[in-house]
């Protein structure tokens, strides 16, 4: 790559620098069509994004429905701790979050190593390993559905049957609506992880494996003693960024069981929607942004933590 | 702000000035992959080396259990990849008896193609397959302009007041998406300063509007401009370009890659996006695809359905196969400003 001269590594000189005061002057300058520039983005972002979030805080500690508001204290906090589903909610997102974990974060990076091995096909390797990214969500949880079908007729059953397991209830059954959720999502999200992991596999410094080879280590060496270390990265902010997505998952469990059966899939969303949303004559927003400032909260807590602890992991 | 998209990982924890990569300020269009500059090479997927070195491959071992994972990896993304889209294109067009009865069975009896004129007649899928294009279309338009402007203002007018709003705009990519939920629907049903009657229920700008005040594109686009090369923007101010000028014909012409890039994401979120829609557009007549069809699943027959499911997959896909570089590049580079 040849580097053309110009100023790098610095950052461009301040252009418009002049004392505002008179109107007249700043209008000269370009301080008129430098505002028109910037007034779309200051407006949205002031309707749709700080204003909401000011707003959300706000309304946590209001009794709210759409023409007045009053304040009512913590009485929305109080009212949420004591929602006998909140902790059904906790432990099921907190469920969900683990198996998915457990099942979808180590499985893209193994792709991703053994997709970055071969020679030939790595392009559509990567191409059908993206394809369920591209499938619309909301088409992927019902086409599952029907895979998931109860009867021993059911796509999933069928191929159990076939090698000898007997038909299962899957979203019908308590136990196994939750993992099955979970399959679904990794399968969705797989993806986009692998090609992050192949982007990132791709930055590891060859020298390293050549001196990793001077020194006599083999593959699972290399693999142990290179590829991961270097990784690790990606891997710490790819692994916040799942417990993130899954701590606020909504898609699968309102779309598939409505958070049934007997409550087995209600997530905190789940609950912050019909908390806001069910009751068609006007939903609890007082509770429903108390629950949401809750969750940031603990989300927010949860990754400062996690950056302190992996920094220094990181470093030392 | 994509963040009404819950399914979606959160890009919350994006930390904005963390360390990149590969050389920075590399010129040119490659700059837009931090790592290819290294490379010398344009593509996501070549590299000069893997673990495993050459002389190891020629090992009958490793050539063996190389074999091995060939024959895994096609095997399995087939099945898990491509798998689950041909059972829908074939269930499709077979009738829901065939479906139910025989699920891995082709046409026992019959290739039933009424399925898919019957999805989109009958049960409309026309009409909000036309909402989900302009959706898509709206959210696309309103992303880019504040996108681009917004980024423009930030990385080369660069006013007085442009550090607190970069703040300001970066601060939201560390707001979880679900506080905004609840007070941002308010916002639409209540606009501030358009009075008490006015309302953006059912108006296709309260899904375009919230969508367009998305960092994560600023956050892209900004980086883009900051590497562009100084001397040209100079030169063409020294020439007499007016901030119009520059922007239009000189700093968006060199800026076709990070469009294309803003341009993708952009379609793919609109066009998935469920909760959101559903929420701000409870007319059904306004309704995108993705939220009609949960809507109409319980009362339509299993083939048609499965059809409507089909036509509403073939954009994405077919959208997929055509760019499939500026996807997986646009991929990995999330991947690349996350790390």
């Amino acid at each position: 790559m040849a580097t053309t001269p110009q100023v790098s590594g610095t950052r461009p000189p301040k252009v418009r620098r002049r004392r505002a005061g008179n109107p007249l002057t700043w209008v000269r300058s370009g301080g008129l069509s430098t505002l028109l520039f910037a007034l779309p983005m200051i407006f949205v972002f002031a309707i749709f994004s700080w204003l909401p979030i000011v707003r959300s805080l706000i309304m946590s500690f209001q009794k709210t429905n759409l023409i007045t508001a009053s304040w009512v204290g913590l009485d929305n906090y109080t009212a949420v701790l004591r929602d006998p589903l909140l902790s059904t909610a906790v432990l099921n997102t907190a469920y969900f979050a683990v198996l998915a974990l457990i099942l979808g974060f180590p499985i893209p990076i193994i792709m991703a190593v053994l997709m970055s091995e071969v020679r030939r096909g790595k392009g559509i390797y990567s191409a059908l390993a993206y394809l369920p990214v591209v499938i619309p969500p909301v088409v992927a949880v019902l086409l599952w559905k029907i895979f998931y079908d109860a009867s021993p007729q059911g796509v999933f059953n069928v191929i159990l049957g076939a090698v000898g397991i007997p038909p299962q209830p899957w979203l019908q059954s308590q136990s196994q609506a939750m993992p099955a959720l979970v399959i679904e999502a990794t399968w969705a999200a797989a993806g986009g992880s692998i090609i992050i992991y192949l982007a990132a596999l791709l930055i590891v410094p060859p020298e390293l494996y050549d001196a990793a080879e001077v020194d006599g280590a083999g593959i699972w060496r290399k693999i142990w003693h290179v590829t991961l270390p270097q990784m690790r990265g990606v891997i710490f902010v790819m692994l916040i960024l799942q417990v993130l997505a899954t701590a606020q998952v909504f898609l699968e469990p309102f779309l598939f069981t409505g958070g049934g059966p007997a409550n087995a899939t209600t997530t905190i969303l789940l609950l912050i929607y019909n908390y806001a949303f069910k009751n068609s004559l006007g939903g609890n927003y007082g509770m429903a942004t108390a629950l949401s400032v809750m969750l940031a909260a603990f989300l927010a807590i949860l990754s400062w933590v996690y950056f302190r602890l992996t920094n220094r992991w990181s470093t030392s | 702000m994509t963040s009404t998209g819950f399914s979606k990982a959160p890009i919350a924890v994006l930390a904005p000035d963390s360390e990149e990569p590969g050389e920075p300020n590399q010129p040119g269009g490659s700059r837009l992959i931090p790592w290819a500059g290294r490379r010398r090479s344009n593509s996501l997927l070549e590299s000069d080396r893997s673990i495993i070195s050459s002389a190891e491959r020629k090992q009958p071992g490793v050539r063996r259990s190389l074999r091995f994972v060939h024959a895994f990896l096609a095997i399995s993304l087939v099945v898990v990849g491509l798998g689950p889209i041909l059972w829908l294109a074939k269930s499709a067009v077979t009738t829901t008896q065939d479906t139910l009865q025989h699920p891995f069975a082709l046409w026992p009896s019959g290739v039933d193609w009424a399925n898919l004129s019957q999805a989109w007649n009958d049960i409309h899928i026309d009409q909000y397959f036309f909402n989900t294009v302009i959706v898509a279309a709206g959210a696309w338009a309103f992303q880019l302009t504040i996108a681009t402007t917004g980024a423009y203002t930030l990385s080369i007018l660069r006013p007085r007041y442009a550090g607190v709003i970069n703040s300001m705009v970066l601060a939201t990519l560390f707001i979880p998406a679900v506080v905004l939920l609840v007070p941002l629907y308010l916002t639409i049903v209540n606009p501030p300063l358009l009075g008490r009657d006015y309302s953006l229920l059912n108006n296709y700008l309260a899904v375009w509007l919230p969508m367009a005040a998305n960092a994560f594109n600023i956050l892209l686009v900004k980086r883009f401009f900051d590497n562009l090369p100084r001397d040209v923007i100079e030169a063409a101010r020294t020439d007499g370009a007016g901030p119009f000028r520059l922007f239009w014909s000189v700093v968006l012409p060199m800026s076709k890659p990070i469009l294309g890039v803003v341009s993708v994401f952009a379609i793919i979120a609109a066009w998935k996006d469920f909760l959101w829609p559903m929420l701000v557009l409870p007319d059904p007549a306004r309704q995108p695809l993705s939220v009609r069809l949960p809507a109409v699943a319980s009362q339509t027959e299993l083939d048609v359905f499965l059809a409507a499911l089909a036509i509403a997959t073939i954009i994405p896909v077919v959208m997929f196969l055509m760019f499939q570089r500026v996807f997986l590049r646009s991929a990995g580079l999330g991947g690349a400003v996350k790390g």
